[in-house]
């Protein structure tokens, strides 16, 4: 008997310490980011692009790298949605959603989501020299469209599967053929595109190394999709290897704006799963 | 049942996967009457109801062999056309699933796909159904609000008006009042019997006391084979087959 209660208290204690030890680790890094991050904060961060002798700690700020990041994962996330959402209602409305093909497709796009997102830089990188692309906004967004195609996928795929069999049955029994079948279905899950939107968003922003080699980088906020962009993760990267002690505090203030900027997207795509499983029928 | 029939059905077997769903069908539906396809859960009545409009056509491992004739021709032919079919037959299931749009799109969305773009066409053809199934009076004021706020009960009601839009000549019902509750029913069953002066109406149902209200004929199925069909009276006050006798043993006592 003694022995089940020694059990019960020594398993309740490491699950305690593992939570803390997680949870802790979150607000330790949060914390940190803000401790070194938020005195360097300053309204010129966020609305200048980096001015002369901006890495050796003159004045300036990271507008350049915010918008090329916006661009980069606005970019990828739109034409990655134009390729996505054909995918997903053929896989579920074509393919008959169940079969052997289209689950194989589905194995394939979850194999896609597990490759490190290095893979997709090289890889766009190639495709790249290939087309005699130099590093660019648009040789970024083609990498980042890449990695975003799987999540898109995978999330709509979901979404699809929770409209009920029978309100495609209802569009069909009036007529409707495949294709205007597929768009009440699309009507439906409206909330649940939107999730997909911000998820991929969220991971486009963040991601470093397929930027790495294909967006490149540079102080002007770019004109054309043919001219480098800055991406905020590299921005973070190189301000932090700086050994200007300003420098590296607007590095850590850098990754605070991106962190913030991935926190808002996050509560909005909860907030969005919330009310798209809340008004399913 | 000599003058040819709107639907009929000929050597009917379907196959899902390795099991024998439905075995050699041979029926007449007869016009401008409600005819209710009986029988326990699992007997093949609801997949005998989708072979009439080809909504099988979407599962995986269907084996149909057979025919099934509407206004004479096979719809499962080779280049049979689909929507057309379709077309012809309004589908009530067995919850109401408004196409997510308002009410009024609801009720133009078939008329729509099919071609009729005129406003005022589209007015007239919303008005008049949404008469027919008596949502009019509830719903004039709100025609352009969402769909999923009406009543269960009002959005079936629209799911019919919604199939009466696109001028089928049969209406199929798929055990359509088992989510509602009793005053609902009852208003669809009336509906049922209102619309057989202009439709053919086939249901699904398990309910014998609204088979009894409500059809004119009854079919009887078990283990996806016919047991037993004729008129309502005849199947269910004085069954031929021992089989009948037992399933309807609780609805006489």
């Amino acid at each position: 008997m003694k022995r089940r209660k020694y059990e019960e208290l020594f398993f309740r204690v490491l699950m305690v310490l593992a939570t803390v030890f997680v949870a802790g680790s979150f607000f330790l890094i949060v914390g940190t980011i803000f401790y070194k991050g938020a005195p360097y904060m300053t309204l010129d961060m966020i609305t200048k692009t980096p001015g002369g002798g901006f890495y050796i700690g003159k004045e300036g700020g990271i507008l350049n790298a915010i918008i090329g990041s916006i661009y980069v994962a606005g970019g990828a996330t739109v034409l990655g949605l134009l390729i996505s959402i054909p995918v997903a209602i053929y896989i579920n409305m074509y393919m008959g959603g169940k079969t052997f093909l289209a689950n194989t497709l589905r194995m394939a796009f979850d194999v896609l989501f597990g490759i490190p997102s290095i893979v997709y830089g090289a890889f766009g990188f190639l495709i790249m020299v290939y087309f005699g692309l130099r590093a660019s906004l648009l040789g970024g967004i083609i990498a980042v469209t890449l990695l975003v195609i799987p999540i898109l996928v995978r999330t709509l795929d979901e979404v699809i599967r929770t409209v009920p069999f029978e309100l495609r049955d209802a569009a069909l029994s009036l007529g409707a053929t495949r294709w205007e079948t597929a768009k009440v279905v699309l009507r439906q899950i409206r909330p649940g595109i939107f999730t997909a939107i911000l998820l991929s968003f969220g991971r486009a922003i963040g991601d470093v190394a397929s930027v790495l080699f294909t967006a490149g980088f540079s102080d002007n906020i770019p004109t054309s999709l043919h001219e480098p962009a800055a991406t905020l993760p590299l921005a973070i990267f190189f301000q932090l290897s700086s050994p200007v002690e300003e420098v590296q505090g607007r590095g850590y203030a850098s990754a605070l704006v991106l962190t913030i900027i991935v926190l808002i997207i996050t509560v909005l795509s909860e907030i969005f799963i919330r009310n798209f499983f809340k008004h399913k029928i | 049942m000599d003058n040819k029939s709107l639907i009929g059905v000929q050597q009917l077997n379907v196959h899902i996967g390795n099991q024998h769903i439905l075995k050699d069908i041979n029926i007449d539906i007869p016009d401008k009457k409600v005819t209710s396809i009986i029988g326990p859960s699992g007997c093949g009545k609801t997949t005998l109801l989708k072979t009439f409009n080809r909504l099988l056509d979407n599962s995986a491992d269907v084996k149909i062999t057979g025919e099934v004739l509407v206004d004479g021709e096979n719809i499962y032919a080779q280049g049979a056309e689909v929507t057309h079919i379709r077309q012809k037959m309004g589908l009530l299931s067995q919850r109401p699933y408004p196409l997510p749009m308002s009410i009024y799109d609801n009720v133009a969305y078939g008329p729509r796909i099919h071609g009729i773009r005129k406003k005022h066409d589209l007015d007239e053809l919303v008005e008049k159904q949404l008469k027919a199934t008596g949502l009019w009076e509830e719903v004039k004021d709100r025609l352009h609000a969402s769909a999923t706020r009406l009543s269960i009960g009002q959005q079936q009601r629209l799911c019919l008006a919604r199939g009466l839009a696109v001028g089928p000549e049969i209406i199929l019902g798929d055990e359509s009042t088992s989510a509602l509750d009793p005053v609902s029913t009852h208003i669809i069953e009336d509906l049922f019997v209102q619309l057989k002066e202009k439709y053919t109406i086939v249901l699904v149902t398990h309910i014998l006391r609204q088979a009894a209200r409500v059809s004119d004929n009854i079919i009887f199925i078990y283990m996806g084979k016919i047991v037993e069909m004729g008129p309502t009276h005849e199947v269910l006050h004085n069954p031929k087959e021992e089989l009948t006798k037992q399933y309807v043993k609780g609805f006489i006592t």
